[in-house]
C-alpha cells in the first residue's frame, strides 16, 4: 500500500542516455505494468527502483521518503530466473526472511518463534499451492512451482512494494496463466503496490490497473545513444478490479487507485 | 566403422581398463624374475613373496627399537598431519575467500595479495618454516596449509563472484545483512564448491606433507620411504607407495560422498 513517486529521472552510462525525463506517481495498491522493446530501459528503470542501480539525475521517494540506495525489505523481488535460494527446502525459503528478521546474529530463529514462522510461512506456501511439496528442494520443482515459491518468498515478509521482472516470462503458457491468475489473487488479496516489468503487451493490460509505455521520443540518427527513453503512453490496463486488503491494513488508500 | 564410433560392451571396457594393470605386473615379474636370476640378493626389483613378507612384518610386528608397528604409527601420523593441514587450509579459504568474493572492500584489499601469496612454490619456504616454526608438528602441518590454502581461497572468491546477482539482490530485499548473507545464502551456496577444491587438493596436499617428512621428520609415510632408500629397501618402498597411493584415492572417495551426504541441493548444480 505505498506511493511512489518518480521525480526528473535520467540514467546514463557515460555518453549512452537510457533513461531520460521520467517523472511518474504510481498510486497505493496499484499494479502497473512496464512494456517496451527491449534496450527501451524498463528493466533499468526497476533495477534503480530495486535500489541496485542509482539515477543520474533526479529522485524517487517512497511513501515521500527518498528510495534508500540499496536493496532492502521495503522492495520485494520476483526476477524470471535465479529467484529462490537452491540449498533451501520449500519451507526454508519460504521463511527465509522471517527467519533473518528473528536473529541479526545467525539469520535463523529457534524454539517457539522458528515454529511460528515455519507456520507463516507455511500458509502462504499454502496459499499459492505448494502445501505438499514444503521439503522439497527448489531444483525438484518445475519451473511455475518455482516462481510461485518466488511469490511466496517475497510476499511472506510484506514488502511495501513488490517488484516483478518478466516473472512469467520463462513459462509455459499454460502455466503462464495459471501464475498470472495467482499474482493478481495475491494483489487483491494483500494490497502491495506492484510494479511489473514484461515484454509481453496483452499480458501487460491483462494484469495491469495501469501500464506504462517505455520508448524514446527523440531519436538521432548518427548517434542512436545520444537520447534516452521516457513514459511515452500512460494507459489503463483492462484490470478493474481493485485490492480488499484485510482489516489492520487500514489506510485510505482505495478511493486514489487512478486509473479506471 | 570409425574408430570414435566403436564404443565397448561392458566386460571389454572392464577388460581394457584392467589391461594397463595386467601390463604393469607382467612387466615388473619379468623384470624382477630376471634380476633375480641373474644374482639372487637383487633388492631393486623384489620377487612378490619378499614384498608381502615385508608388508606382513610392516603391518603386523612391532619395531624393534621403537616397539610401535611401523605401518599404522606412519599412517596416523601422517593422516593427522594432512588432515590438520587441510582442515586449517580449509577454514582460511572459507573466511578469506567469502571476504575476498562477496565485499568488495575486501577484494581491494586482500586480491592481489592473495594472489601474490599463491605464487610463492611452497617447497621454497620450506626452509623459512623450519626455522620459524622449528622440526616438530607445526612446520609439516603449516607446509601442508601453505601450500593449498592460497589456491582455496581464490577459488572460493572466484565461485562466489560466479553467483548469480539475483540470489544476493534477492536476499537483501528479505532483510539480509552483509553477514546474514556470508553465513546463510553464499557460505551454504559455495560450501560444495569448496569441498570440490579440497578434493582437487588432496594431491598436492600429499606432495608437500611428503617433502616435508622427508627432509625433517621421525616418523611418517613420507619419512619411512626417505629413510629406508638409503639402504636401497625396495620391499619397503613399494608397499608403502601403494599403500600412500590407496589412501590419497580413498581420500578422494570420502570427500565425494560426504559432498553427495551433505549438499543433496547440490546434485543437478545450483
Amino acid at each position: 500500500m505505498s506511493r511512489i513517486e518518480v521525480q526528473g529521472l535520467w540514467k546514463s552510462y557515460g555518453d549512452r542516455v537510457v533513461l531520460e525525463r521520467v517523472s511518474l506517481v504510481i498510486e497505493p495498491a496499484s499494479l502497473v505494468a512496464i512494456v517496451g522493446s527491449s534496450g527501451c530501459g524498463k528493466s533499468t528503470f526497476l533495477r534503480i527502483l530495486l535500489g541496485v542501480e542509482q539515477p543520474s539525475r533526479g529522485r524517487i521517494l517512497l511513501d515521500g521518503a527518498p528510495l534508500p540506495a540499496e536493496p532492502g525489505p521495503d522492495r520485494g523481488i520476483v526476477f524470471q530466473r535465479y529467484t529462490v535460494f537452491p540449498h533451501l527446502s520449500v519451507l526454508e525459503n519460504a521463511a527465509l526472511g522471517l527467519e533473518l528478521r528473528a536473529s541479526r546474529l545467525l539469520g535463523r530463529s529457534f524454539g517457539a518463534r522458528r515454529r511460528e514462522a515455519h507456520e507463516q510461512a507455511a500458509a502462504m506456501l499454502e496459499r499459492v499451492g505448494l502445501g505438499h511439496v514444503l521439503e522439497a528442494f527448489p531444483h525438484e520443482l518445475s519451473g511455475g512451482m518455482q516462481q510461485r515459491l518466488a511469490l511466496a518468498q517475497a510476499l511472506v515478509v510484506e514488502p511495501r512494494v513488490l517488484l516483478l521482472d518478466e516473472p512469467f516470462g520463462a513459462l509455459d503458457p499454460g502455466i503462464r496463466a495459471d501464475a498470472r491468475a495467482l499474482l493478481l489473487e495475491l494483489w487483491e488479496e494483500r494490497g502491495t503496490t506492484v510494479v511489473m516489468v514484461t515484454h509481453d503487451l496483452p499480458e501487460a493490460f491483462q494484469l495491469g490497473t495501469r501500464v506504462l509505455v517505455f520508448d524514446k521520443v527523440r531519436r538521432d540518427p548518427q548517434a542512436p545513444e545520444r537520447y534516452g527513453a521516457t513514459v511515452t503512453y500512460d494507459l489503463p490496463g483492462y484490470n478493474r478490479r481493485r485490492p480488499r486488503p484485510p482489516a489492520p491494513a487500514a489506510s485510505a488508500a482505495a478511493p486514489a487507485t487512478g486509473g479506471s | 566403422m570409425r574408430l570414435v564410433n566403436r564404443r565397448p560392451s561392458r566386460e571389454a571396457a572392464l577388460l581394457l581398463a584392467a589391461l594397463p594393470f595386467v601390463l604393469l605386473l607382467l612387466a615388473y615379474l619379468f623384470g624382477s624374475a630376471a634380476r633375480l636370476a641373474d644374482n639372487p640378493a637383487d633388492k631393486l626389483l623384489p620377487w612378490p613373496s619378499t614384498l608381502l613378507e615385508s608388508l606382513r612384518s610392516l603391518a603386523l610386528e612391532p619395531d624393534r627399537r621403537t616397539g610401535a608397528v611401523l605401518l599404522w604409527s606412519d599412517t596416523a601420523a601422517s593422516l593427522g598431519r594432512l588432515a590438520a593441514g587441510l582442515a586449517l587450509a580449509t577454514l582460511v579459504a572459507a573466511l578469506f575467500g567469502i571476504a575476498i568474493g562477496l565485499v568488495p572492500l575486501a577484494g581491494a584489499l586482500l586480491g592481489s595479495f592473495v594472489a601474490a601469496l599463491a605464487m610463492i612454490p611452497p617447497l621454497a619456504v620450506l626452509p623459512i618454516l623450519l626455522i620459524v616454526l622449528g622440526t616438530g608438528e607445526a612446520s609439516k602441518i603449516g607446509l601442508v596449509a601453505l601450500g593449498t590454502g592460497p589456491l582455496l581461497i581464490r577459488d572460493l572468491a572466484l565461485r562466489v563472484r560466479e553467483l548469480p546477482e539475483e540470489l544476493l539482490v534477492k536476499a537483501q530485499t528479505l532483510g539480509a545483512s552483509s553477514w546474514h548473507l556470508a553465513i546463510r545464502i553464499v557460505g551454504p551456496l559455495v560450501a560444495p564448491r569448496l569441498l570440490d577444491a579440497v578434493r582437487l587438493q588432496l594431491g598436492p596436499a600429499w606432495l608437500f606433507l611428503i617433502a616435508a617428512e622427508a627432509i625433517a621428520a621421525t616418523e611418517g609415510l613420507g619419512y619411512r620411504i626417505f629413510l629406508v632408500r638409503r639402504y636401497l629397501a625396495m620391499d619397503v618402498i613399494l608397499p608403502y607407495v601403494a599403500w600412500i597411493t590407496l589412501l590419497a584415492f580413498a581420500g578422494d572417495r570420502l570427500l565425494a560422498f560426504l559432498g553427495r551426504r551433505l549438499f543433496p541441493w547440490a546434485r543437478s548444480g545450483a
